[in-house]
């Protein structure tokens, strides 16, 4: 059983992305937190995905073997984590020195109407329940060692710390609100997105 | 299995000359020559998947950071890729794979046939161009051109590398009459 969330998606996720500069390289998952990454600012570097659902880690996973010398962030919600668990133990195969992973668990599928996921409690009503499942737990399992989850604004600046600069793979899962918030939209043409990202980083399209 | 001029040998060194640096793929006895080769090289980062839906989104990071891969698969994981494969389209991302087929004429698993015999039309349909190879001496020249469509190209390409070419598996006589 969760105690309830009090953590807020966005100014999180504004925090996770301050002063990003042309070494962190970040893939968001489709739905929220494409939008929340946007929210924090459009750049080159991101690559926002708008589909692909259960994607994100494996894009990230090969992005971040490609670019040893940089950064790369994964942020996506537990809907889009939920679909790609094999993934994890993929990652921990390869132990990316570079990678670290953020899932914003509010044990809701956000972009369908809210449905719950199976990281809601279970026996929590005929509609609302899940299964409990712990993606921390999940991804230590597969081998990512370092893998803990976030509760607390206390923990918040530890958090962006180690997402952005321990020695990867870093798994974080935190435990946000459910909130209805604005869509804060990227460019949706994909082949822009990815042109625009390789020329920021490699110089071409 | 003879251990000289093996067609598998051939795509290794089309891989390399095409300066592949990831190889995906699951285990797979068709593959498996070319994936130890491909593991024993400092060249080239091979990743075992869980399934093949994670070798198209590593496929697309992979180019992001500016990266060559293939992926090695077999016929029934192709339907593990379908909705991940439109990653290719909407990134409009090169993209290379290598699938050894099952459920082709001889074929002794009925389980084999379904997404053997659909395989060619579920890429098609998803906009990969497909070729394949049934020849041991064509399998280089194919591959190659497969490779440069691909990276030269920009295409999502796939090649077949057909049951008649890679032997029917054999369970001799274990199987019930």
């Amino acid at each position: 059983m969760s105690s309830k969330a009090t953590l807020q998606r966005r100014p999180l996720v504004a925090k996770i992305l301050e002063g990003a500069d042309d070494n962190l390289l970040v893939i968001a998952g489709l739905g929220s937190a494409n939008w929340d990454i946007t929210a924090a600012g459009d750049r080159p570097l991101n690559m926002p995905l708008w589909g692909a659902m259960g994607a994100p880690v494996s894009m990230g996973t090969g992005l971040a073997l490609a670019q040893p010398t940089k950064r790369v962030l994964v942020i996506t919600g537990d809907g889009d984590m939920l679909m790609s668990l094999g993934s994890l133990a993929t990652v921990a195969t390869q132990q990316p020195e570079n990678l670290a992973i953020v899932v914003l668990d509010n044990e809701k599928f956000g972009e369908t109407g809210n449905q719950a996921t199976h990281t809601s409690p279970r026996n929590n009503g005929p509609t609302e329940s899940g299964a409990g499942t712990d993606l921390s737990v999940i991804a230590k399992g597969c081998g990512i060692a370092d893998s803990t989850t976030v509760r607390d604004q206390s923990e918040v600046a530890q958090l962006v710390k180690d997402l952005r600069t321990k020695k990867g793979p870093v798994f974080r899962l935190v435990k946000v609100m459910v909130e209805k918030l604005e869509f804060v939209m990227p460019p949706q043409d994909g082949a822009h997105l990815k042109d625009r990202f390789r020329q920021a980083l490699l110089g071409r399209p | 299995m003879s251990d000289v001029n093996d067609w598998r040998d051939d795509i290794f060194a089309v891989l390399q000359d095409h300066d592949i640096k990831q190889v995906y793929h699951v285990p797979d006895a068709g593959h498996s020559r070319l994936i130890e080769a491909c593991q024993k090289t400092n060249s080239i980062r091979t990743l075992a998947l869980t399934t093949e839906e994670e070798g198209m989104a590593l496929a697309a990071g992979a180019w992001l950071g500016g990266q060559r891969s293939v992926m090695l698969m077999q016929s029934s994981g192709v339907g593990n890729t379908i909705n991940m494969m439109g990653l290719t389209k909407t990134l409009r991302f090169p993209f290379l794979t290598l699938i050894t087929m099952r459920g082709e004429p001889g074929e002794f698993n009925s389980w084999q046939y379904p997404m053997g015999q659909g395989t060619p039309k579920v890429l098609e349909a998803m906009g990969v161009l497909v070729t394949s190879v049934d020849k041991a001496e064509d399998v280089k020249t194919t591959v190659d051109h497969a490779a440069r469509s691909a990276f030269n190209g920009g295409q999502a390409v796939a090649v077949l590398l057909r049951q008649k070419l890679i032997g029917i598996k054999d369970f001799g006589k274990k199987m019930a009459r």
